[in-house]
């Protein structure tokens, strides 16, 4: 690396020459050695899923969730170092709390994205600290249907408009990825970690933007995602964990939610069966190779 | 009589005299709320074999004015307990963001709700003591009902003092005169319960909302009706009086405009 010797990469809040944060990205390279997440932004909902991987067989299986809530309708999954992965969730938890304090109403998806983003670029400002090891992808479910204000008592008026404009819609499901610069971006599909160039390869393929997709079928893709993204680190154990979000009308009600234990299993297995069907056909492929020979 | 708020509770003065109020300090104590301004009247609630039934009327009352016609005062936790409110209904609103939280906390854990509607009551009543202790009472008076850790129907009340009571059927304010001899009549103890239908546990409470409508002033004819079980709670909010007969009222004298 260029880098290595100029002094450039001791410190934050010292640029390069050429422009560049040292620091920033060498918490990229933190993160591009986690376990894969991944994100999905389907037209009724978000699916979260992770790669855990497992660092040791005295670790109770199914313990040590890494997919944390939020606020009801908000869930997060991150890739990198899991420390600093449980300081942003606290500091996610906290900023929901306070906009729920603030404006007795539940922080939206972007809102809090947006926080976050703020949270960990200022983490990019200062020689006392370092960025954060992670990037996170946050998903949740903003209420589509007139949701009463926090201990509401009363309904108000029951005539006029009420400062509503008729006919515009409200909330629906949000996807967000944070990394440690700060930066985030809105997703149909969001990957990070070991395996995401295999992960964003095969999200592409899903064709999330033309809003086809419905979560079930979400859920059994972020599955076999997740096992497809694994295949180039086979020798680690890993866990899968999901979770999901759909509106009121939907599974989980508007909630965050871990992902029911028949469903997964399901999905598990389907990855499993898809990622054997594509082993056969390579090796068909092979075999056809020496015959020609 | 003085109805006024600011003499409820206190000795009457066309009984005892004035207060002579030299005895006063002027720069008192800070007052928080220690008096209700608006508030909800009755809860009522039974429990039945399967579960819980309560009742609450609409109604906030600015003192004696009916101000507020559509306030709920039965509120849900976690989707498995209620909890009705009486007294203040600023410190409802207060109380019930505090659920909120609450319950959002305890959905961190992905595991299910660990909060039981026996807990929750345990907690409630732990926090009304705290704050009469600080001299800065929650001016509520609280049902809580739900399914104890053993999945057996559970009512129980707490009040401002932090004093908790149980019983088969409870009910704050004026029903705790007017409905609760009507509710005892079908549960007088915790056997008769395993008796009482769903229906006739909610025809009862229904029965006891008319009482109370009949003979309470800062009450509602419209009302909240909640069943509790254990597949979930049914909440209707906009729950009418129905066939209501004022015949007895005729014969109804000693107050009022009457003269004879």
């Amino acid at each position: 690396m260029t880098s290595i010797g100029t002094g450039y990469d001791l410190a934050n809040s010292i640029f390069s020459p050429d422009g560049r944060n040292f620091q920033v990205e060498y918490a990229v390279k933190a993160v591009e050695n986690g376990g894969t997440s991944v994100g999905i932004r389907c037209k009724d909902g978000v699916v979260l899923a992770v790669e855990k991987v497992i660092t040791s067989k005295l670790l109770k299986p199914g313990a040590n969730k890494r997919i944390a809530t939020v606020d009801r309708h908000l869930g997060v999954v991150y890739s990198g170092m899991v420390p600093d992965g449980t300081h942003f969730v606290d500091r996610a938890r906290d900023e929901a709390r306070a906009w729920r304090e603030t404006f007795k109403t539940p922080i939206s998806t972007s809102d809090l994205a947006s926080r976050m983003g703020g949270y960990l670029q200022a983490y990019t400002l200062y020689q006392s600290v370092r960025p954060f090891g992670i990037t996170a992808i946050v998903g949740g479910f903003d209420s589509e249907l007139e949701a009463p204000v926090d201990g509401e008592v009363g309904s108000g008026p029951s005539v006029g408009a009420g400062g509503k404009v008729e006919g515009k819609k409200h909330g629906g499901p949000g996807l967000y990825m944070i990394e440690p610069s700060g930066m985030y971006w809105g997703y149909y599909g969001a990957a990070t970690g070991k395996g995401r160039q295999a992960a964003k390869a095969e999200l592409e393929k899903l064709n999330l933007a033309e809003g086809t997709l419905d979560l079930k079928q979400a859920v059994k893709e972020a599955a076999r995602i997740i096992y497809v993204a694994q295949q180039d680190n086979k020798d680690k154990e890993f866990e899968l964990e999901m979770s999901w979000i759909s509106g009121a009308d939907g599974p989980t009600k508007g909630r965050h939610q871990e992902v029911p234990k028949d469903l997964l299993e399901e999905a598990e297995r389907l990855a499993k069966k898809a990622l054997s069907e594509d082993d056969d056909e390579e090796e068909e492929e092979k075999g056809d190779d020496k015959m020609e020979e | 009589m003085d109805h006024r708020p600011q003499a409820w509770g206190r000795p009457r003065d066309d009984v005892y005299g004035a207060y002579d109020a030299s005895y006063m300090q002027t720069n008192g104590p800070n007052q928080h709320t220690q008096s209700p301004v608006v508030t909800g009247t009755s809860v009522v609630a039974i429990k039945f074999k399967d579960g819980v039934v309560m009742a609450a009327d609409n109604l906030a009352s600015y003192g004696s004015l009916a101000r507020f016609t559509d306030v709920k005062r039965i509120r849900t936790f976690a989707d498995t307990s209620i909890v009705g409110f009486g007294g203040d209904v600023s410190d409802m609103q207060y109380l019930d963001r505090h659920l909120t939280e609450l319950s959002i906390d305890e959905a961190y854990q992905q595991t299910a709700h660990t909060l039981n509607a026996r807990s929750l009551h345990k907690y409630l009543s732990k926090l009304l003591y705290h704050r009469r202790s600080k001299f800065d009472p929650l001016w509520n008076h609280l049902l809580v009902a739900g399914l104890d850790e053993e999945g057996k129907p559970f009512l129980a009340a707490a009040d401002l003092l932090g004093t908790t009571f149980s019983s088969p059927s409870l009910a704050t304010g004026f029903g705790s005169m007017l409905a609760q001899p009507i509710m005892r009549r079908y549960v007088p103890d915790e056997e008769s319960v395993a008796n009482l239908t769903r229906d006739k546990a909610v025809e009862v409470v229904r029965e006891c909302m008319k009482v109370l409508f009949y003979r309470d002033a800062r009450s509602l004819d419209s009302y909240s009706l909640a069943v509790v079980t254990k597949d979930g709670i049914e909440l209707s909010e906009n729950e009418k009086l129905e066939k209501q007969s004022w015949a007895f009222a005729d014969r109804i004298k000693g107050y009022g405009t009457q003269t004879v």
